[in-house]
């Protein structure tokens, strides 16, 4: 028998999630140790299904596994990932591990220090492993109703993991809000899907919510334009698109710094994913009938989730905006619906996670410290905590598109996809490459050189060696693909190969 | 074992009977504060009744015995296993109740009325109906007035009373009417009466619109549903538990029989006035759950809410035309939404007793840092409510996509759209309740020192609905069969 | 050794960035350690290219040592490297001027881990962008060098630090946007980004493109590459952000900014514009032959009115780059003929030459800076007597600044002037009359600094000038001597860049 890996990727957390709820809840080290075991071992099987996948030479779909659910509408639990979804799927372990050591953290009464989350570490590693699970059961998910159940349940442990551990001033606000958003996208994107269920049906005479088999359902065209845009919006309201965005920043701002990093990293790549999926891979015709809408909502994402950050003075605020900005371009990428749009958006889904996990880390890390995020009122962090500047540095460069970094790699095919459809959207697009450099180098000058404002001589220590691990895991990451690019540009190229095929101009 | 088809069919409510006189007997032995084990032996002995009928009780194809009043098929079946559990439930619940738990007679009355509910589930005759329906409402009318030294409890069951009353006389002058014209009670036999066009269609509408205002009243549709909040603030909270969720699915078991096979070919005219009511009492019950402050009132809208989405099930099924693939798709989705809801509901009042015991109030604010004071009892309000606000993996969620799968497969886009609406309203309050378990703290911060400790008849309810909640959500392929089967049986 | 000639090139490239990995487990403590592990790891590249110069085969055609490795499949780009008479001169400049700059700052104790490290990285960065034969890795290192620059002048530089480095970054930044526009258009076009392969397309592609004719879409990306490479020349008006840049720069900062950045853009005219846009280049030429212009002049009459040392030099930079451009002007004008060859011929040497005196007066100012603390030309006078040796070093540095005859920099100018005269006469005209203020604001700066009244301030007490240290005459000594070689001998060069001018255009 093959052993079953993308089950046991996608249960482990679950599982992890149940033994650390019975463990008592004043046993922090265990419950902490716990989980950094599942989070490494989890990262290590997906790691290990990557490699797989790019050194086999893999393409289509692979590692599949079915088991039949509830034969009678055509529900069966089917895994299965391919060049889209393997490095999705890492990405999760990435950011699960590093997210837990971070959510490690340090207790210090003298110093006001309370990093990480020492308030009920239990639940909280129960409520993000239980996230954790669902979103590797989306990735890896090939039938809509499955992908659809972990959907809903990457969703709405984020409510509880903000609401309970977030930031006092906005949580309840900004977890609901979230929330809400994210609950109405997806039920309105899953009418589509059971509209696309009973057509499917009828055409074929196979009931089923394969999506393997609904690939090949040959919708008409007047359907899916009909219910295109339903599903991609309502997907695509979890990737920040414009203008559905608004919950975004606020739900990063407000959530625990471990929680942002899942949620910036890995669940707008969850709405991005699904978008493409299930929109894109699923209605080709409509892809191709609104491509035009998606591109000018993704093009003013980019320009204005820029200008936006630009004029935050909180700092986690500016990285939110930072990622709408981000992820807009992912959208644009689809929207170009040709080989190096997707590709670029495939990479970049990584390259944006991996570098907003670190961002998210970073400023949380000095949060915990400074006990404030205002950027004016910051300065001189390098001398205290040099580490985490330089991966603040990369991370930075990253998001400018430097060279030599993934988000290069990312985001110059996701251009010339663009030039190959809408040239002049590209210039447009162009322009927040610039302002996404001025705030980075402005908020970088101004938050860790310097000098340390008075206020924070002496009580701001330096970040934990679980810190640094977690660091210099995002950073090797993007410096590596940034260098060498086939280590994942030819896994996402096979995942496009396919959606080409479906869009018919391969 | 005497096993003719006569007895089998009606095994559960016999053995039922067979438990209340076990419970008449013993009850004068055990001294009083032993009284509550009562409760004890009514759930063990619902257990057995419950293995015993799955195990020996199952249905065949569907039959009619007793002279044609009982029809003896899954659907009955079904909901019947569905009321024997949620009684046996309810039982453990009623235990620890300050006042209910040590009185023998409140078990008794339980029984009762689980039979008179069996019974409505597989009755295929007027008069059988009627006696069923009858036979579950007298036996709650006393235990919803329960509490004689409290007021509220008083006046719940004398509001239960006098609008059960009226409602039935109602639905009673239907039933007779239909008798007058068709000139049988049976309701397969009036089935075919009407479809050979004898009785004018006037006077059909005339009686379906008498038995929608009866039914809607059981299963508290709006604008029948005034009783409702009121009734289940004031009852015991184990009676309210089993009034919103057995005592309603077996409205639904009634609205199923009754419409879809008396009534098939004036779908259109029912089908509307259902959609429309439908539609809204989501709205209504949501709308109204949106600014309580008491757990137990806003439970009670939010069962309103319930009734509405199970309605697009029976909907969908009027409408479903012979050419679809699965057109007994609503009759399946509205008794699997039924199953999930039973569990889910019945957690959600069992954690409102368990807490309503120790901290005495019913308020949100009696459930500030509830996760801290019992973080398992946290947890299974997390489950119950994620499972009411139809999130994964809890039996809710799957229970609202076959229905609104259902819905959109008749063309019913419109009404599933409304029930989306009202499902992301559903998630707003259910999540605010969540936040003062969760979030919201005791004045002080010294949640340790007042924990809130659970019985063991709660723990064990409670953890058997948690698992029977996880388990319809995550494998869920058994009780939809179950459900379809109970679809494929209705003729 | 088969190894080392089928590697030079990667080998010259990576080491420096390699060796700054190296260094990053290095104990920051032992600055002495890291200062010497720096420094004999720039002169590896250094020892590299010589060998390679030697190597090199001056009549052949074409890029030499190429090597072409897989990087980015997916879009048609590859890691491909090579050397032609050009870029040759470029690469032996950097590797030349690197090893200095990392003496240069041996007096630097201010972390001096990163500080060297940054150095070694931005050595591979400008090292990159002449070796690139992708177009797309052109682009890499060009923007890649900047990251370095901008943490150099932020973190060691002056007072006025922030200011000058964020505005260094977003000229540039903002500058190779259009670049990096124009490239995204070709690799959209042509699925690669091979520089042969795209030149030959893009020449012979006709009718209308993005629904414009094609003539108009050149001209727009033609001014997108003309805008991002005058910006790092600078061209006036495009020059704001050097003088800041390189006033508050450490010494070696600048020493590097002026000595190799600066002719990245000139390079980026020679590699790109003029091969990808003969046509628009001939069309435009009189425009950039009037900025460069504008350049001679404007930059000397600035370079006259500062009271600033360091900025004072600064802007001699924008005068001499101006020829460089004038030359390329020339060029751009009457491509493949005779004059045309000999102003590209100057403009090439300017740029090998101006890089030896920039980088030398940049570290002259820095030597003295340390020592007194100030740049304000008031504050010296008359310090040649107390500080003989150099003075005179900096009296021989701007001569050749200044064009004497004799010393690198009269050659290359008259080849320049030489080249332009007969086909852009008025400017080459002005331009002649910018020499003379070229003259006068060298003079006012030796002036000032070495003669006139003595200033006592730095005669007696503990404001008592040092002389040059050993050190730093070791830094001199080098770019002196090339000074004047190329001056006396320009042949040996020259040689070399002329059959690559011969190769090219």
């Amino acid at each position: 028998m093959v052993f079953p890996v993308l089950s046991v990727i996608v249960f482990t957390p679950l599982v992890a999630a149940l033994i650390i709820l019975m463990i008592p809840g004043h046993r922090k080290t265990a419950v902490r140790s716990v989980a950094l075991a599942a989070a490494t071992f989890a990262l290590l099987l997906s790691l290990w299904v990557y490699v797989q996948y790019l050194t086999q030479h893999m393409s289509g779909y692979q590692f599949k596994e079915q088991y039949s659910w509830l034969p009678a509408l055509g529900i069966s639990l089917h895994f299965g990932v391919d060049g889209i979804s393997a490095p999705l799927v890492l990405l999760t372990g990435v950011v699960m591990f590093t997210g837990v050591l971070i959510s490690w953290g340090d207790f210090n009464e003298e110093k006001h220090l309370s990093a990480g989350i020492q308030d009920r570490p239990r639940e909280f590693f129960a409520f993000l492993f239980i996230l954790a699970s669902g979103v590797f059961g989306v990735f890896a998910s090939l039938d809509l109703f499955m992908l659809f159940f972990f959907y809903e349940i990457a969703v709405f442990p984020m409510y509880l993991l903000i609401v309970i551990w977030g930031w006092i001033q906005t949580r309840e606000y900004a977890a609901m809000k979230l929330t809400l958003y994210l609950f109405i996208g997806s039920v309105i994107a899953l009418v589509g899907a059971l509209a696309m269920y009973w057509t499917a049906g009828q055409a074929t005479g196979v009931y089923t919510f394969d999506m393997l088999q609904l690939e090949k359902a040959g919708f008409s065209a007047s359907f899916q334009n009909l219910w295109f845009l339903p599903v991609f919006f309502g997907f695509a309201v979890l990737g920040g698109i414009w203008p559905f965005h608004n919950w975004s920043p606020d739900g990063h701002v407000a959530a625990p710094t471990a929680v942002s990093m899942f949620h910036a990293g890995v669940l707008m790549k969850l709405g991005a994913f699904a978008a493409l999926r299930v929109g894109i891979m699923l209605l080709p015709e409509g892809a191709e009938h609104w491509s035009w809408l998606i591109m000018l909502c993704a093009g003013v994402a980019v320009v204005y989730g820029a200008f936006i950050a630009f004029i935050q003075t909180d700092f986690k605020y500016m990285v939110g905006f930072s990622s709408v900005s981000h992820m807009g371009l992912v959208m644009l990428g689809f929207s170009t619906l040709n080989r190096n749009g997707l590709t670029g958006a495939g990479v970049q889904m990584f390259s944006h996670g991996v570098m907003t996990a670190l961002f998210f880390a970073v400023v949380g890390m000095i949060y915990d410290r400074a006990h404030t995020r205002e950027i004016p009122q910051l300065g001189g962090m390098a001398k205290v905590m040099p580490f985490a500047a330089i991966g603040f540095i990369i991370g930075g460069l990253v998001s400018m598109g430097m060279p030599g970094f993934s988000g290069f790699i990312a985001e110059f095919p996701i251009f010339l996809g663009v030039w190959q459809t809408h040239w002049l959207v590209a210039v447009i697009a162009s322009i927040s490459i610039i302002i996404t450099a001025a705030y980075i180098m402005r908020n970088i000058r101004q938050v860790f050189f310097g000098g340390i404002p008075e206020k924070f001589e002496g009580h701001i220590t330096d970040i934990t060696i679980l810190d640094k691990i977690a660091i210099s895991t995002l950073c090797l990451l993007m410096i590596g693909i940034g260098l060498f690019p086939s280590l994942m540009v030819p896994v996402v190229q096979t995942g496009v190969n396919h959606i080409l095929q479906l869009l018919g101009v391969a | 074992m005497f096993a003719s088809v006569a007895f089998l069919s009606i095994l559960p409510e016999s053995l039922i009977l067979i438990l209340g006189v076990i419970l008449l007997i013993v009850e004068p032995f055990l001294k009083e504060p032993r009284r509550r084990d009562l409760g004890w032996l009514t759930a063990g002995g619902m257990l057995v009744i419950l293995i015993v009928s799955i195990l020996a009780g199952r249905p065949a194809d569907p039959t009619s015995t007793f002279g044609n009043t009982i029809r003896f098929d899954w659907l009955g079946f079904f909901f019947e296993m569905l009321f024997v559990f949620g009684a046996g439930m309810t039982a453990l619940l009623l235990m620890d109740h300050e006042k209910v738990g040590g009185r023998g007679e409140a078990y008794v009355l339980l029984l009762a009325s689980t039979i008179g509910m069996c019974l409505m589930a597989s009755a295929a005759d007027l008069i059988m109906l009627y006696l069923a329906i009858e036979t579950t409402s007298i036996p709650l009318y006393v235990l919803a007035g329960f509490l004689l030294a409290d007021d509220r409890s008083t006046e719940s069951g004398f509001k239960y009373l006098l609008f059960g009353a009226m409602t039935s006389a109602i639905m009673l002058y239907g039933f007779s009417l239909l008798y007058g014209f068709a000139g049988t009670t049976n309701l397969y036999a009036l089935a075919d009466v009407i479809k050979a066009g004898q009785i004018a269609p006037g006077v059909i509408f005339g009686v379906i619109v008498l038995l929608i205002v009866g039914l809607s009243f059981k299963v508290s549709v709006v604008p029948f549903h005034f009783w409702a909040p009121d009734v289940y603030e004031g009852a015991p909270t184990p009676v309210s538990g089993f009034l919103s969720t057995a005592s309603k699915a077996a409205g639904f078991a009634v609205i199923a029989r009754l419409f879809l096979v008396a009534f098939p070919h004036f779908t259109v005219d029912w089908t509307a006035a259902f959609a429309v009511l439908s539609a809204v009492t989501m709205t209504v019950g949501n709308l109204l759950a949106l600014p309580q402050k008491n757990l137990k009132r806003m439970l009670a809208y939010s069962s309103i809410a319930h009734a509405g989405y199970a309605m697009i099930g029976i909907v969908a099924y009027s409408q479903a035309q012979s050419g679809l693939h699965n057109p007994q798709l609503g009759i399946a989705s509205v008794v699997f939404y039924m199953a999930a809801y039973i569990v889910t509901n019945l957690a959600a009042f069992g954690v409102v007793m368990a807490v309503g015991r120790v901290v005495g109030s019913d308020d949100y604010d009696a459930y500030r840092g509830l996760s801290r004071r019992s973080p398992l009892l946290g947890l299974i309000m997390l489950a119950a409510f994620l499972s009411l606000a139809g999130m994964p993996p809890f039996a809710g969620f799957v229970a609202k996509v076959v229905v609104f799968a259902a819905g959109i497969q008749s063309g019913y886009v419109w009404l599933v759209i409304i029930g989306i609406l009202n499902s992301i309203v559903g998630v707003y309050y259910y999540l605010n309740v969540i936040k003062y378990v969760y979030l919201y703290r005791l004045e002080g911060e010294d949640e340790e020192k007042h924990p809130v400790t659970l019985t063991r008849p709660y723990a064990v309810a409670l953890i058997v609905l948690v698992l029977g909640i996880i388990l319809i959500g995550t494998v869920f392929a058994p009780w939809y069969s179950y459900s379809n089967a109970a679809a494929l049986n209705l003729f | 050794m088969d190894f080392l000639n089928t590697h030079l090139l990667s080998l010259i490239l990576f080491i420096p960035a390699v060796s700054a990995l190296v260094m990053l487990f290095l104990p920051k403590d032992e600055i002495k350690l890291l200062r010497w592990f720096a420094f004999v790891a720039s002169l590896i590249p250094f020892a590299l290219s010589v060998y390679s110069w030697i190597q090199f085969k001056s009549d052949a055609a074409g890029y030499q040592f190429t090597e072409q490795y897989t990087w980015y499949a997916a879009i048609g780009s590859t890691l491909h490297l090579g050397l032609d008479g050009l870029s040759l001169t470029m690469v032996l400049l950097t590797t030349l001027l690197t090893p200095l700059a990392i003496l240069a700052s041996f007096s630097v104790t201010d972390r001096v881990k990163p500080y060297m490290m940054l150095f070694l990285f931005l050595e591979t960065g400008m090292l990159g962008v002449f070796m690139a034969v992708d177009l797309l890795i052109f682009f890499v290192f060009w923007e890649v060098g900047l990251v370095p620059m901008y943490f150099l002048i932020n973190q060691w530089g002056s007072a006025n630090r922030n200011y000058a480095s964020l505005k260094f970054m977003i000229y540039t930044m903002g500058g190779s946007l259009g670049l990096l526009l124009g490239i995204q258009l070709l690799g959209a076009l042509f699925g690669s980004f091979d520089l042969a392969t795209i030149i030959s397309k893009w020449n012979s592609i006709q009718g209308s493109l993005l629904g414009y004719p094609v003539e108009t879409v050149k001209a727009v990306v033609f001014w997108a590459f003309v805008i991002a490479f005058a910006i790092k020349v600078p061209i006036w008006p495009f020059h704001t952000w050097l003088p800041d840049a390189h006033t508050e720069a450490p010494t070696a900062g600048s020493m590097l900014l002026a000595g190799v950045l600066l002719k990245l853009g000139a390079y980026g005219f020679l590699r790109l514009v003029l091969p990808l846009y003969p046509d628009q280049a001939h069309n435009f030429a009189w425009a950039l032959a009037l900025l460069a212009t504008a350049a001679i002049v404007f930059g000397a009459f600035a370079s006259y009115a500062q009271t600033d040392f360091k900025r004072l030099v600064a802007y001699s930079s924008v005068n001499h780059m101006g020829f460089v451009v004038l030359g390329i002007a020339a060029a751009a004008m009457a491509s493949g003929t005779a004059d045309a060859r000999i102003a590209l011929n100057g403009a090439i040497l300017q740029m090998f030459n101006h890089g030896l005196s920039a980088a030398g007066m940049f570290f002259l100012v820095g030597v003295i800076y340390e020592r007194t603390h100030t740049r304000n030309l008031d504050e010296f006078g008359g310090l040649f007597p107390l500080v003989p040796i150099y003075g005179g070093i900096l009296l021989f540095t701007s001569m050749a600044s200044l064009g004497l005859p004799g010393l690198n920099g009269f050659v290359s100018e008259f080849l320049v002037v030489r080249g332009s005269y007969p086909l852009l006469t008025p400017y080459t005209a002005i331009s002649m009359l910018g020499l003379l203020f070229t003259g006068a604001y060298i003079l006012k700066g030796i002036m000032k600094v070495l003669h006139g009244p003595m200033n006592e301030h730095w005669a007696h007490g503990e404001h008592k000038l040092t002389e040059i240290n050993t050190r730093e005459i070791i830094v001199m000594a080098p770019l002196m001597a090339l000074i004047l070689v190329i001056g006396v001998w320009p042949a040996w060069i020259l040689d070399v860049i002329n059959k690559a001018v011969m190769h090219l255009f």
